[in-house]
């Protein structure tokens, strides 16, 4: 024990005001929509990491707590978003020294040759230091029918730094569900160092609805009515195809929406207004490739 | 004889912490941290062999640090200078440099004489442990 006093007593509230996770937690919950089970965990891992802080105040525990996390759910569904915010937030409860994101896929981590796995899988871990490792589908770097691929290099490597820079740095791996939970089966090494399980929902209808509006607006464009009409026909339709990545395939459709209202401006070779440039019409989305195979 | 080189070379040699503070300085200042190393530590010789490449893009001084680690336990025997390149316009060069590691015993530098043309005396210094070959100098 130091010999300085230790508080009696600490209002959490307040020592949540003065960490500044608040408006972090905050912009989390406004700026993504849906997702509530993994918003509650978060929270939850909030929560954990305000309370062990105030813990060690009173000079109690003070082993590090293991802050390695997975993140599961199919594409689209905003893994990435939030690892970048989980960062922000270890960073504002002190956890991680720079809460930067450094985000890799196999290809950054396992060489192509002999001896060439270690720099490399070596050099991103420096280059993540103080801040969050995110490895996106990180089953791959484990091949298990060809035992001398080079990513069981890669993950003996990481194994090692996740435990022994604990306080250096978070690691959070992400991917499908059942690719992921086949992954930690054939390395519980990983699984043992992992502590964070967040599984990632579908969204559904109304949430990627919602969702297009939101990037739409950020663009300066909106949806005429007809076109709010022709999306939410459109969501459904493209869910039961093949390919199908929540959000992302939304983004997609809009660029591409986007696209066809570029060119309808252009076609009709009028003057148009304002209202013409960011208004989105049915017909822009109407058009798509995703209707005619419906149909 | 303990060889005083760069900046700092009048203090203590810096423990790990406070080497870790001034490299998190330079990267805040967006310089390039490099680590060289050498066993000939004559002032003369300038050029040094490099432990890797420059670091670049680090955010966090803890990789530089992790890096020293590895380069100490090969060269723990040698001295270990850490330095920071400047890219910005105008600057172009070292801002700081300093040494991080030692050998235990430094036996110094002795004088050398000699006469030239018209008994004219010149001096060299010469590093005693330069009369071993490279790689044995201070083991």
């Amino acid at each position: 024990m130091t010999d300085a006093p230790t508080p009696q007593k600490i209002n959490l509230a307040e020592a949540f005001e003065r960490s500044g996770v608040g408006p972090v937690l905050k912009g989390l919950d406004d700026e993504l929509i849906g997702l509530a089970p993994v918003k509650q965990r978060i929270r939850e891992i909030a929560a954990l990491l305000l309370v062990e802080n105030v813990r060690r105040g009173f000079g109690l525990s003070a082993e590090a707590p293991t802050l390695h996390m997975s993140f599961t759910g199919n594409p689209g569904t905003g893994k990435t978003t939030v690892a970048s915010r989980m960062s922000e937030i270890l960073h504002k409860l002190g956890y991680v020294r720079r809460g930067h994101l450094v985000s890799v896929t196999r290809d950054d981590l396992v060489g192509q040759y002999i001896g060439h796995t270690a720099p490399k899988t070596k050099e991103i871990l420096k280059k993540a230091m103080g801040g969050v490792l995110f490895i996106d589908e990180a089953y791959y770097l484990y091949r298990p029918e060809n035992e001398r691929d080079y990513g069981q290099e890669a993950i003996e490597i990481l194994l090692q730094v996740m435990e022994n820079n604990r306080d250096d740095l978070v690691v959070i791996l992400a991917g499908y569900a059942d690719k992921m939970e086949r992954f930690f089966q054939s390395n519980p090494g990983f699984r043992s160092r992992v502590a964070h399980h967040i599984d990632f929902p579908d969204y559904g209808d109304e949430e990627l609805l919602s969702i297009a509006e939101g990037m739409l607006g950020k663009l300066h464009y909106k949806l005429s009515p007809s076109a709010r009409t022709a999306l939410s026909e459109y969501i459904p339709i493209r869910r039961g195809q093949p390919h199908f990545a929540n959000a992302r395939s939304i983004r997609n459709a809009l660029d591409r929406a986007r696209l066809r209202q570029a060119n309808r401006c252009f076609a009709a070779k009028t003057e148009i207004d304002l209202e013409a440039l960011v208004t989105i019409e049915g017909e822009d989305i109407r058009q798509s490739r995703v209707f005619a195979k419906a149909g | 004889m303990r060889v005083t080189q760069g900046c700092f070379s009048f203090l203590p040699d810096l423990t790990d912490d406070q080497i870790l503070v001034q490299v998190q300085y330079c990267l805040d200042n967006g310089w390039a941290v490099n680590l060289e190393y050498t066993d000939d530590p004559h002032p003369r010789n300038t050029y040094w062999d490099m432990w890797g490449l420059p670091m670049f893009d680090l955010r966090d001084a803890k990789g530089v640090l992790m890096e020293l680690e590895k380069c100490r336990q090969l060269h723990g025997d040698k001295y270990i200078r850490l330095s920071a390149f400047d890219s910005t316009h105008t600057w172009e060069s070292l801002r700081i440099s300093f040494l991080v590691n030692r050998p235990k015993n430094e036996e110094g530098f002795r004088l050398e004489r000699a006469e030239g043309r018209g008994r004219m005396q010149t001096y060299a210094t010469r590093a005693y442990a330069l009369d071993r070959p490279e790689g044995k100098r201070y083991a």
